[in-house]
């Protein structure tokens, strides 16, 4: 039970199922960027009825539980027929797409909240001091606002992709072969519970480790600004 | 259509059912976020206390929980505790599997998760309570347990209450994994009215809806709580 | 119109509203090139806003400004507000004047040369090299030319600020505008912007300043205008207005 064999292959299995939690989490993350992009600028859009959509869209996606989400996106459009004949099945019959799906819509509501409140943070001042430059609104944007909202965002951004991760746990709920899957089917065909939990729960914790330390670099590097000098 | 009269059903079949679900979910949350907020205040408290061993504990089971799955919590507690209540049983004579009900496992891996995060808000609102009432409670001379109860944790409560409103919402959605254990809470309703009536969307989305009531419903709570608590204080940066 | 010309800057009947509240009630002037004008008065008086309705920071619900000759064309939306008819020509005019915040407003993710280069080369399409060297002269000029590498929260409220002047000055601005450009200084630190602002006066730039410092506008203006809740109550050069006003509230000004 304990036979470094034992854990060895666990291992292996495990890192192997990696790949499928990564893929899962990393497009999630960058469909949920560009969605969230969208959802924020229709919050400060200024006009009405698009403020409204967002902020539905944020309470929904952030109010509901993300097993709920994905069991309405797996289980429960796929019990349409009319969805089964649509354009869309190819998509969504794979488990695979309706799961990263899911994830997306559900981190897309958390990113734009971010997106939000760092463009919010930008100080008026400098906004003002570009427009006198005779700055447009598009070099405005990049030049100035982007990349202050940027750094602002950064320790923010990094706890949401790492809750990603970590919630891409629950796609072994709809099917998928991810760590969390292949650790309790171990389990279950073995019944070694806490080998292949343990295992797996490094795997996860090493992954999040790593993802904070290259936040913590990318901030660093970004941040010359912040960081005290000998004057 | 088909599934608007599915909804109908709601009210004459699993609208019952759904909505003990969604007690059970606030009971499970509920007895989780006290949990959490025992190991949390308890983990504050070793942080502040200057001694680096339980500071350093306290970390570690901060930064443990926060690398580490919530499912996968939930699956460890559910079946450790389990086999730990098994393990001890058969010390005591009783034979086969005994499990651990899943409330109580829910509750702990919920609370277990919720301190982690919740440490992090009563440190920060402990340190927000000016020095000087502090100093002033001493001056007066309140022993220190008076002095706890009157001074510390109401203003501690206060500075915490935006916060633990946070994480109360996330001990809601977190007590969604629960279902796996087969406890009937929401989440494991809305599945077992889905696969009796075939109607899945219909009953994950008003199980949803249910979430989402408890959420605003939530959110007025904490609201009116902090109003209330803050009543009299001076406003920061408005 | 035969009025602006040969003026730098005029302004003609501006009015400005905030919601009920008119801060600007008519407010005209001319500035000569090489003319610097200081604008006092007490708070509220209206003459931030005057200076912001120049460059469009505010948009001003009536009047005509024309910079160098040229006039910044405005139209009436429907439900009757005024707005800048051309953004590009607003950006361009913009980019003709350099103003000076009393907040600095530095741009915090970059270096104080970047700062200087970055309107010079993206917003008027000048070569890089040729701006980074008349960036460091600049810095040279207000005296902080070894800070040119140094990111804005690492230098102090006086050097933050003759950036800032430099930064305005690296635009090759036709007029500059000065908004209480000191009034967010230590009293230690006046002195030295103080004195990078008089010896561009002492060259003949085009300089608007709004200040509290009464003791430099009246020793480095060529003229100064007493603005009072939005009207302008006195205006001439300062031996003339600060030893006989005709106004009895630049008096009380003054006084005080």
């Amino acid at each position: 039970m304990m036979s470094l064999d034992f854990i060895l292959a666990t291992f292996l299995r495990l890192m192997a199922a990696l790949q499928v939690t990564l893929s899962v989490w990393a497009l999630s993350v960058l469909i949920g960027a560009f969605i969230g992009g969208g959802v924020a600028w229709m919050r400060l859009s200024g006009v009405k009825p698009l403020e409204w959509f967002a902020r539905a869209y944020v309470f929904v996606f952030r109010g509901a539980p993300l097993l709920v989400q994905l069991f309405v996106v797996y289980y429960g459009l796929s019990s349409f027929p009319a969805v089964r004949a649509s354009v869309f099945w190819p998509f969504l019959r794979d488990a695979f797409n309706c799961a990263t799906l899911s994830c997306a819509l559900c981190t897309a509501a958390y990113q734009s909240e971010i997106f939000r409140g760092a463009l919010a943070g930008v100080p008026p001042g400098q906004v003002e001091a570009a427009r006198a430059c005779g700055m447009s609104s598009f070099l405005l944007f990049r030049r100035v606002t982007f990349p202050i909202a940027l750094r602002q965002a950064l320790p923010a951004y990094s706890t949401e992709v790492i809750s990603m991760v970590k919630a891409t746990a629950l796609v072994s709920l709809v099917t998928l072969w991810d760590v969390m899957s292949v650790a309790l089917k171990i389990r279950n065909d073995t019944l070694v519970t806490y080998t292949p939990l343990l295992i797996a729960g490094a795997i996860y914790f090493v992954v999040n480790y790593v993802i904070a330390r290259i936040f913590i670099f990318i901030e660093q590097w970004l941040s010359p600004h912040l960081r005290s000098r000998s004057v | 259509m088909d599934w608007l009269t599915a909804l109908g059903f709601g009210e004459r079949g699993w609208g019952p059912a759904l909505l003990q679900g969604a007690v059970m979910t606030l009971l499970v949350s509920g007895a989780g976020l006290a949990i959490g907020a025992a190991l949390g205040s308890l983990v504050a408290w070793a942080k502040l206390s200057g001694v680096r061993v339980a500071g350093a504990v306290g970390e570690g089971y901060a930064a443990l929980f926060r690398g580490l799955p919530e499912l996968l919590v939930v699956y460890f507690v559910y079946f450790g505790s389990s086999a730990l209540l098994t393990a001890t049983a058969h010390l005591l004579g009783v034979e086969g599997f005994v499990g651990v009900p899943g409330f109580a496992a829910g509750a702990l891996a919920v609370g277990v998760i919720s301190g982690s995060y919740q440490a992090e808000v009563f440190r920060g609102a402990f340190l927000a309570v000016a020095r000087g009432e502090l100093e002033a409670a001493r001056a007066v001379g309140m022993g220190r347990w008076l002095m706890f109860r009157r001074v510390i944790a109401p203003q501690v409560l206060r500075f915490a209450i935006p916060g633990l409103g946070n994480l109360w919402q996330v001990a809601l959605k977190d007590s969604s994994l629960i279902s796996v254990t087969g406890l009937t809470e929401l989440m494991r309703a809305s599945q077992l009215a889905s696969n009796s009536t075939h109607k899945p969307f219909a009953y994950y989305v008003a199980g949803g809806a249910l979430y989402l009531l408890l959420t605003a419903f939530s959110d007025r709570v904490f609201d009116f709580a902090e109003r209330r608590a803050t009543r009299g204080m001076r406003r920061e940066a408005t | 119109m035969p009025e602006s010309e040969g003026y730098a800057l005029t302004v003609e009947g501006l009015h400005k509203r905030f919601g009920s509240l008119e801060v600007l009630k008519g407010v005209s002037l001319q500035a000569r090139e090489g003319d610097v004008i200081s604008i006092l008065g007490s708070s509220g008086s209206g003459k931030s806003t005057l200076l912001r309705c120049i460059n469009l920071l505010e948009t001003p619900d009536e009047g005509v400004v024309t910079v160098a000759g040229e006039t910044i064309l405005m139209r009436k939306t429907r439900d009757g507000r005024s707005l800048p008819a051309d953004r590009r020509q607003v950006d361009r005019i913009r980019s003709e004047l350099g103003m000076v915040f009393q907040n600095f407003n530095l741009w915090s993710h970059m270096t104080i040369l970047e700062n200087l280069i970055e309107a010079p080369i993206h917003v008027q399409k000048r070569p890089r090299a040729e701006s980074v060297q008349e960036a460091r002269a600049l810095l040279d000029k207000v005296g902080i030319g070894d800070k040119a590498n140094y990111y804005p929260t690492h230098l102090s409220g006086g050097q933050q600020q003759r950036a800032a002047i430099a930064r305005a000055l690296a635009m090759r601005p036709k007029v500059m505008l000065f908004d209480e450009p000191t009034s967010a200084l230590d009293p230690e630190l006046v002195g030295e912007v103080l004195r990078v602002m008089r010896s561009l006066a002492d060259e003949g730039r085009t300089m608007l300043i709004v200040t509290h410092e009464m003791g430099f506008a009246r020793d480095v203006s060529d003229r100064i205008i007493f603005l009072h809740q939005g009207l302008v109550e006195d205006e001439g050069p300062p031996a003339e207005l600060f030893s006989n006003s005709k106004s009895e509230r630049f008096r009380q000004f003054i006084a005080t």
